[in-house]
């Protein structure tokens, strides 16, 4: 196992240098002078020839790459433009709650999401079964933002329902459980959905199976056949669902962070586009390919424990 | 009507009277299992042959009632040492099954659990059945593989399904079906997958632990060379019901029902020298679930069938040497030839 793990991060090797000649290309293919670019808009030229000099501008582009990388390796990854503080302090205040909100929602969705599927599943063809897919298709399809601020609407600024009110939870801010309560559900709601009918039809798949009718002829309580036998199979289809389901997570975080007024990497990036500091937002893009592919290892490696039928090596 | 006990010669520890098992399809009811009586001696072999498709299997799982949506039994009874089966509740059943009756698949590939050892899956009957701690089910388990002769046991339950070959897995199978001392173990052509000299190992094996372990055993097949090796008594099933039941001298003697001559027509000898004489196969194929024959069931198969047979349904009836035959041929109703021999067409 562990040889597998190391095996799988020397793979991403290749992912991450092509990320890095993404964000590195970002700022030089978009039109204009790229010196003028990092600096800002309202830089002075004399800024601009002090960027073009501090980022090597004048060399040749493989020197001006390499220079870049041992950047994002040491850590060095520039100012931001706005306040003109460095880039990776900017993130480093950050990411912890754009994580923490990526990793609440990714539990929701997991644990909503086979919950349902499983419960759907069980009851195929039944009102109930048909109900959670209908309304797994609802949570599919409402847009993150609309869903944001209809909570918002009924959950924080709440509605008088007989005696009481239904203002229970913070519509801004990320820290205590009031204030995560809504966003989390924003933002894990279509996993929710998304993992519910895959485990629902992974485990309609599963349990029309020969081993799950061995089980049966065993003398296997009918509970644990589905829990035991038949999930940890369907399980398996998934947790792929879950990696992937990953990137649009981090997408969505973007939207929710800002319809929460979180203060997470997602706002930083807005601002930062709305205000053209480029270096944050090319370290932006750095940082959350990076939790990307560091997620679809996670994911790799708990396919693999499920999953017996692949060889580790 | 005739008792399918009537032919034994010890207690029968299950017998299984008229039962019926259908699939509810959207368009028609399809009869799989459609009326069948037979009864498993104590410590013997009950054979169960047939065409695919003529309801072995569905018997075999409504034993268990392990039988699924869409399916259902819809009547008869199933007498397990006497109380009715299909009577338990779903708590009895489970305490039944894998304990008193177990069964082994028709599909080594793909009856074992892959994401469990075979340690896991043979310990749990043992957790299951008799209240088994983790590790004295895992020693058990190797007991039980060493038992059903897989060599270095110790090492094999650690694997995984996909570690072994067919031959093992159905070795592993039996395994588990064996492990708390089954009173009747169902085995569907436990060897049908297997090839040649693997299927030999395994008929063998089983032979040689219902020798010791003193159990009953269905042994469902289409292959009447099995039967002849392994069976006592004989259940000839076609399309949902038993058209001959008898003890298995008597059949390969003195085969009463037109099918069951068939059948053996199609059977290769190697006890008797034959010279040129060709297989022969039955003529036509089974008839489609929803436009079954109103009479015999076979009579648009038959070399001997009258317009009685294709109007009316016979019974199962004992015939004067103890076969219990549905034929209208060895009934006072026949009226066909009154000396027609059936077992004449024998070619094998
Ligand atoms: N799920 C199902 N839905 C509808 N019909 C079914 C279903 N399962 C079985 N049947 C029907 O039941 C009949 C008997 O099937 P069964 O599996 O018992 O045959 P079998 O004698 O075991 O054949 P084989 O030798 O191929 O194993 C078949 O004709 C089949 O059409
Ligand atoms: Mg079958």
């Amino acid at each position: 196992m562990f040889q597998f793990i190391v095996r799988r991060l020397i793979q991403t090797i290749p992912v991450l240098i092509g990320v890095t000649i993404l964000t590195f290309s970002m700022v030089r293919l978009i039109p204009g002078d790229p010196a003028q670019i990092m600096a800002g808009e309202s830089a002075s030229q004399e800024q601009i020839e002090l960027t073009r000099e501090r980022l090597g501008l004048n060399d040749p582009l493989p020197v001006q790459y390499f220079d870049y990388v041992s950047g994002v390796v040491t850590g060095d990854l520039g100012n931001s433009i706005r306040n003109g503080r460095p880039v990776a302090d900017e993130i480093k205040v950050r990411i912890g709650t754009t994580v923490s909100l990526a990793f609440y929602s990714t539990l929701l969705s997991v644990f909503l999401g086979i919950i349902f599927g499983v419960f759907a599943a069980v009851r195929r063809g039944k009102l109930s079964d048909t109900l959670v897919m209908i309304a797994a298709l609802f949570g599919l399809s409402m847009p993150n933002f609309w869903l944001g601020l209809i909570l918002i609407q009924y959950f924080a600024i709440g509605r008088d329902v007989l005696f009481f009110n239904t203002g229970w939870f913070l519509a801004s801010g990320w820290g205590t459980w009031q204030q995560m309560v809504l966003p989390v559900i924003t933002l894990g709601t279509a996993g929710a959905a998304i993992i519910a009918r895959m485990t629902r039809s992974s485990m309609l798949e599963v349990i029309d199976q020969d081993y799950i009718r061995t089980a049966r002829a065993k003398g296997v309580k009918e509970r644990i056949v589905v829990y035991r036998h038949a999930l940890k199979n369907a399980l398996i289809p998934v947790v792929t669902v879950v990696g992937l389901q990953f990137g649009a997570l981090l997408g969505g975080a973007v939207i929710t962070e800002n319809v929460f007024a979180i203060n997470g990497l997602g706002r930083l990036m807005v601002g930062a586009i709305n205000s053209r500091d480029f270096p944050i937002v090319q370290s932006g893009v750095l940082v959350f390919a990076f939790l990307f592919v560091f997620v679809n290892i996670m994911v790799d490696v708990i396919y693999r424990l499920l999953n017996k039928r692949i060889d580790l090596n | 009507m005739v008792k399918a006990t009537d032919i034994l010669d010890q207690e029968p520890i299950l017998e299984v009277k008229d039962l019926q098992t259908s699939f509810f399809t959207d368009k028609f009811e399809v009869k799989a299992v459609d009326g069948v009586n037979f009864a498993v001696p104590k410590g013997k072999t009950l054979g169960i042959v047939g065409e695919s498709g003529s309801g072995k299997s569905i018997t075999s799982l409504s034993i268990l009632r392990l039988i699924q949506n869409p399916g259902k039994i819809i009547g008869g009874e199933i007498l397990f040492k006497g109380e009715n089966i299909l009577k338990k509740s779903e708590a009895e059943m489970r305490k039944i099954r894998g304990n008193e009756i177990s069964m082994i698949f028709q599909e080594p590939m793909t009856s074992l659990n892959p994401v469990y050892t075979v340690g896991q899956q043979i310990s749990e009957s043992f957790m299951i059945h008799q209240n088994m701690s983790k590790k004295e089910a895992m020693k058990r388990s190797a007991e039980m593989l060493e038992l059903v002769g897989i060599p270095s046991p110790k090492q094999r339950v650690k694997q995984y399904p996909h570690e072994l070959s067919g031959g093992m897995r159905q070795r592993v199978m039996i395994a588990i079906a064996l492990a708390c001392d089954p009173e009747l173990l169902i085995a569907d052509e436990p060897t049908t997958a297997l090839d040649v000299t693997i299927q030999a190992q395994i008929l063998e094996l089983m032979k040689d632990l219902q020798d010791r372990l003193g159990m009953s055993i269905i042994m469902i097949t289409h292959d009447l060379g099995v039967v002849a090796e392994t069976c006592d008594y004989v259940a000839v099933m076609y399309m949902g019901k038993v058209v001959e039941y008898a003890k298995v001298r008597d059949v390969f003697k003195n085969p009463k029902h037109p099918y069951t001559v068939g059948l053996l027509n199609s059977l290769p000898r190697h006890d008797i020298d034959l010279g040129d004489v060709e297989l022969q196969v039955i003529e036509g194929s089974v008839p489609s679930p929803d436009n079954l024959p109103k009479g015999c069931r076979f009579a648009p198969r038959c070399p001997f069938a009258t317009e009685l047979c294709h109007e009316k349904l016979p019974d199962l009836e004992q015939s004067d040497n103890g076969n219990q035959i549905r034929c209208w041929i060895y009934t006072d109703e026949w009226d066909g030839d009154q000396e027609v021999d059936v077992s004449a067409k024998r070619t094998t």
